[in-house]
């Protein structure tokens, strides 16, 4: 399973500051806390940074990666500024992300070819959000049929059916369209194709105590149908408690009575 | 088309251990054993000759006749022509003596031995105790500090000792060998509750426990494949350790090794039939990611070393 910590977020106050500031202390202390505590990729989120976003992710590139030794996903609208943090990435990264609409297909597409990096292709267009795994799966085989032209190999794409919070009015029925979403996601290609999620969104606008659960049943289910790769947040550690329980009861890692000591 | 051979994806290493003083090193493999077709296949398996505190009892004639009785009640002798005639890649000095169920040797007395052999020789030393938890964790008190610059191998380290002994290893500087009952989860708590202790992955080696050909080696053989896939195929950092297995006791412990051609004279030839049993013993532990054999027979050494030459290509 592929883990993205999420933590590296220009929404957050102190992150935020520090990105504009060019402050790599904070920024380098969470990306290892991240990776001590189990992520094996970064989530790098500069938001739309339309003022000199380029600069700004070739530095965050070069920051992060000069302090853990994992690839990045790198997470932004500006494809100015993903190409930028492309360039400069070591190893293979991650577009997150295109979606459904032509025009983050047209502006995406071909950096996933040039640099070779795994996608996210979000089930989503302009017209708006699905409204169930069907709507979800005519947008999937768009993004496929979009890689094929542009010379993107299917084994980096990464479908993401598009997690809603469960607090939304009318749209609790949608997380289960997203479990089969994945599922079904997964029978259009063989080999099949990788699925990855947002996991916290379920979890949005939840009280406190009861996020670790929403998030944690919510990807063993998704686990269980096939899900290949979460953006999640890894200092949670009641969350990757559970996550660290799958992989044992999955029988990709050895049990040991201290299991939960390990990453 | 060009034909490209199938490969396996590999995802961790073992780690390499430093043993003794001479630069011997065990583990670095980056494959399965002796794949290395597909990659490193890391430092070549060692052999140890096993040699006893107290003049073993017991033992096949032709044995003792291959190592010289002359040799059997002096673990200095017996050490050095392990090392001068043999061509031993190390020494294991078996404690056996300390056993209070047995010649009960003092810890003193232990580690007056285990100085002079370590002494006498210049090839890496392993110290294995009697098994018996509250005596061994006594001895290596003492052993490990007599032994202090040697960076010796010193067990078994078991769950119920590992604090007393790892700590003795961590303060003067030794090598541990971890050993649990033919168990992968146990051996791989072990290794946590070690290194949490601070002792490092570098000063670790898994003893699986071993049972010896006809006598449960089919076990300690899927616990090692199952640690070695685990290892290098699903990156488990708590089980990246080279493999000892203290296998001579058990192989020469079984009725084949032992029995002479009068009492089962379809079984063969006695002498020839117990370093049989002894090499190919070892060559399914090497098979299954051995990176030291402790063994008894001269001659089974020489075969050995000449298998794994082969193996390694």
């Amino acid at each position: 399973m592929l883990l993205i910590g999420e933590k590296i977020n220009v929404m957050s106050k102190t992150i935020g500051p520090a990105m504009k500031e060019r402050n790599p202390e904070p920024i380098v202390e969470l990306a290892k806390a991240q990776v001590d505590a189990g992520a094996n990729m970064l989530d790098i989120n500069i938001g739309p940074a339309t003022k000199a976003g380029d600069e700004m992710m070739a530095w965050l590139v070069e920051t992060v990666q000069g302090a853990v030794d994992v690839p990045l996903c790198l997470d932004t609208t500006n494809p100015v500024a993903m190409e930028a943090g492309l360039a400069v990435h070591k190893g293979q990264a991650m577009i997150n992300s295109t979606s459904g609409d032509p025009e983050r297909i047209a502006s995406m597409m071909p950096l996933a070819a040039k640099y070779n990096s795994k996608l996210i292709g979000l089930a989503l267009t302009e017209k708006g959000i699905p409204r169930d795994a069907n709507e979800r799966m005519a947008v999937a085989v768009d993004i496929m049929t979009a890689c094929m032209e542009h010379g993107v190999d299917l084994e980096n794409l990464y479908l993401d059916p598009l997690v809603l919070s469960i607090t939304v009015p009318g749209a609790q029925y949608q997380t289960l369209e997203c479990i089969n979403a994945v599922k079904m996601f997964k029978e259009l290609n063989d080999p099949p194709l990788k699925t990855v999620v947002g996991l916290s969104n379920i979890s949005n606008g939840a009280l406190p105590e009861t996020k670790a659960l929403l998030d944690g049943i919510f990807f063993t289910m998704l686990a269980c149908n096939g899900l290949d790769a979460a953006i999640i947040d890894p200092l949670e550690t009641e969350f990757m408690n559970m996550i660290k329980t799958i992989k044992v009861i999955n029988n990709d890692t050895v049990f040991c009575q201290s299991y939960l000591e390990l990453c | 088309m060009v034909y490209s051979p199938a490969a396996e994806k590999y995802n961790g290493e073992i780690g390499e251990v430093v043993l003794g003083t001479d630069g011997v090193k065990v583990g670095g493999q980056k494959v399965l054993p002796f794949q290395g077709f597909e990659g490193e296949a890391g430092n070549h398996p060692i052999i140890a000759i096993e040699v006893l505190d107290v003049e073993p009892e017991g033992w096949p004639e032709a044995l003792v006749e291959a190592i010289g009785q002359d040799v059997l009640g002096d673990p200095v002798a017996w050490a050095k022509k392990a090392q001068d005639e043999w061509g031993a890649d190390a020494v294991c000095l078996s404690l056996v003596g300390t056993d209070p169920n047995a010649a009960d040797r003092s810890p003193d007395e232990a580690a007056e031995t285990a100085k002079a052999v370590s002494d006498a020789i210049s090839m890496p030393l392993i110290v294995y105790g009697s098994g018996n938890v509250e005596k061994d964790a006594e001895v290596f008190q003492r052993v490990g500090e007599v032994l202090q610059g040697a960076n010796a191998v010193i067990g078994p380290v078991k769950e119920d000792n590992y604090k007393t002994i790892a700590a003795a290893a961590m303060g003067f500087g030794h090598v541990v060998a971890g050993e649990t009952p033919i168990d992968v989860n146990m051996a791989k708590q072990l290794n946590i509750l070690m290194t949490n202790l601070g002792l490092p992955a570098d000063k670790i080696l898994v003893d699986p426990s071993t049972g010896a050909l006809g006598y449960g080696l089919d076990y300690t053989f899927s616990v090692m494949e199952r640690d070695r896939l685990s290892a290098l195929l699903q990156g488990d950092k708590v089980l990246q350790m080279p493999i000892i297995n203290n296998m001579a006791k058990e192989a020469w412990k079984s009725k084949e090794a032992k029995v002479s051609a009068e009492e089962e004279p379809a079984w063969g030839d006695a002498a020839e039939r117990g370093i049989l049993w002894e090499v190919l013993t070892g060559v399914a532990l090497l098979m299954g990611g051995a990176d030291v054999l402790i063994i008894r027979h001269p001659k089974a050494a020489d075969v050995l070393h000449t298998t794994i030459g082969l193996l390694a290509g």
